[in-house]
């Protein structure tokens, strides 16, 4: 895929932002082409956070994804309201634990993660976020070691250095998960 | 070339500005341009600049009067409201001509309206905004490097014609990240002979003043400014151009609009139609020379805006009233779609709009 349109959603408060910045960093890496747009305003206070990122080998044109390849839904408001935007063959990335009800679609590839369980059963705070991505990177074979490290010293300040261990420990965790 | 960060557009705005040398901000806050001001608050105190949040945006732009009097290069930011509340002091700083830059970072209006993107300060940025004969350079950039880049551009044609310049960006411009260079030549800030820093008993007094009450006088004034305008018109219009050569309907478009609309002319062309995109990145000078030419071969101008169609008019006179203009737009916040503008394209291609 030359073009990757990625549309992460869930509740303010759940990392939505920072997971969309680390692909993005990860994609500066990498030397693509990227764009990272939030959702900004009232409703990041409580409500719906939404954040785009295009990853692409060209430039990035409007950097709006309105018709994601790759959905991540933390939260149900999140898949009730972009489950049907997803591009035909498109990927759904859904938060078993906070998303009881199963994908609509039967032309869509999903992925159902506890995210915020393994998250709590890990003591990894509020990671279920890196969970999920970890599990993105997984699926899209696209793990690779020296850039998710290099993304994380880029995305995490200095300041919280000492993050960077269990946020690649929540990647892993995601990335090795086994769906039933 | 030199290693890419990333960055909000409005953060590019504020680090491209200190590279220019500008050591004095003043603003209110405002969504979605605020991380301006947060950015210079952290930044400005520890390379010995000023950031200072005043009482009030007219308090602001007044600040501003008061540094670029002295020769310095200042800037002030805001959004649509925060903006009207400044054209006073845009007015006074052009009968003054006083170089500056502005920041706006449109919201959804008129009024309070709302904080989502939108492009409806057009009217109001391109043909001065204040009271009185004047404009302000208008520059809309379209990526985070240009609100890096123009910002430079932006002071650099504010000290050269003595005057104003607006950066024209939206709420989406400002908030979203993209890979930045900042390693941009800044030529060396030219001397301002006419700025109040001092006589040290060497020289005559310089005044710096908006008030002119003898008609002749002020006449004469008018008209030398307007001279100086019609160099920049001739000179500075920037543009980009995007699959025009043999288009037969071309999209007009800035800021967001043109990134949204360059999908489109994509869509367009694998479908056969042939489209393409005129970028306007100054629209105040608006760019006359690529109308002129797509005149010669296409049929058709689609106008894609978040306004209800302020660059219409422009769009007509660039091109003589030679073509029709269509609208495509959504305001208030809204922004138009890929599929909205192509679904446009295809239906003024097959003749169906009027």
């Amino acid at each position: 895929m030359s073009t990757k349109q990625i549309l992460l959603s869930g509740f303010g408060g759940q990392g939505i932002l920072f997971a969309g910045k680390f692909l993005a960093y990860k994609g500066l890496i990498e030397d693509k082409q990227l764009s990272w747009l939030p959702s900004y305003g009232p409703e990041m206070r409580g409500g719906t956070a939404s954040c785009s990122v295009i990853i692409s080998d060209t430039p990035v044109g409007s950097p709006i994804v309105s018709k994601p390849d790759i959905l991540i839904a933390m939260n149900l408001p999140s898949l009730d309201r972009y489950e049907s935007a997803v591009v035909k063959g498109g990927i759904i990335f859904a938060d078993s634990t906070l998303i009881e009800r199963k994908v609509e679609r039967d032309d869509v590839e999903v992925h159902y993660i506890p995210a915020t369980k393994l998250a709590s059963d890990n003591e990894l705070g509020n990671l279920a976020n890196m969970i999920i991505v970890g599990k993105l990177l997984s699926v899209l074979d696209d793990f690779n070691d020296e850039s998710v490290n290099a993304a994380l010293s880029k995305v995490i300040s200095a300041k919280h250095a000492d993050m960077k261990d269990v946020n690649l420990k929540a990647l892993t965790l995601g990335a090795e998960y086994k769906e039933d | 070339m030199s290693e890419k960060v990333l960055m909000k557009g409005n953060e590019a705005i504020a680090e491209a500005a200190i590279l220019a040398g500008c050591r004095h901000y003043f603003g209110y806050p405002i969504t979605p341009q605020t991380e301006i001001a947060a950015y210079m608050a952290k930044k400005m105190p520890k390379i010995g600049g000023t950031f200072l949040q005043a009482e009030s945006e007219i308090a602001a732009i007044n600040m501003v009067y008061g540094v670029s009097s002295a020769g310095k290069r200042v800037m002030t930011s805001s959004s649509s409201p925060g903006v009207s509340l400044k054209g006073e002091g845009l007015s006074y700083l052009a009968g003054s001509d006083l170089p500056a830059l502005i920041v706006n970072v449109q919201r959804g209006g008129p009024g309070l309206g709302g904080i989502q993107p939108s492009q409806s300060d057009y009217f109001q940025s391109t043909r001065g905004g204040g009271h009185g004969d004047y404009h302000m350079i208008v520059l809309a950039p379209s990526s985070v490097q240009e609100m890096a880049e123009l910002t430079v551009k932006g002071f650099e044609l504010a000290d050269t014609y003595r005057m104003t310049s607006m950066i024209l960006a939206d709420g989406t411009m400002g908030q979203m990240m993209e890979p930045v260079s900042l390693d941009f030549d800044i030529k060396p800030q030219i001397e301002k002979p006419w700025a109040t820093t001092g006589t040290k008993m060497e020289r005559e007094h310089n005044i710096v003043n908006s008030l002119s009450l003898v008609p002749e006088e002020l006449e004469m004034l008018n008209f030398k400014r307007y001279e100086r305008y019609a160099e920049i018109e001739k000179n500075e219009c920037m543009y980009e151009e995007y699959k025009c050569d043999d288009a037969d309907i071309i999209l007009v478009a800035f800021g967001i609009a043109a990134r949204v609309s360059k999908n489109a002319v994509d869509a367009a062309r694998a479908q056969g139609i042939k489209a393409g995109l005129i970028r306007p990145i100054t629209l105040w000078p608006f760019p006359k020379a690529p109308f002129e030419k797509a005149v010669e071969h296409a049929k058709a101008f689609i106008s894609v805006e978040l306004s209800m169609g302020q660059m219409i008019e422009d769009v007509k006179l660039a091109s003589s009233c030679k073509l029709p203009v269509y609208l495509c737009n959504r305001v208030g916040g809204m922004i138009p779609d890929p599929e909205m503008v192509f679904a446009k394209i295809k239906e003024i291609a097959n003749g169906g709009a009027n």
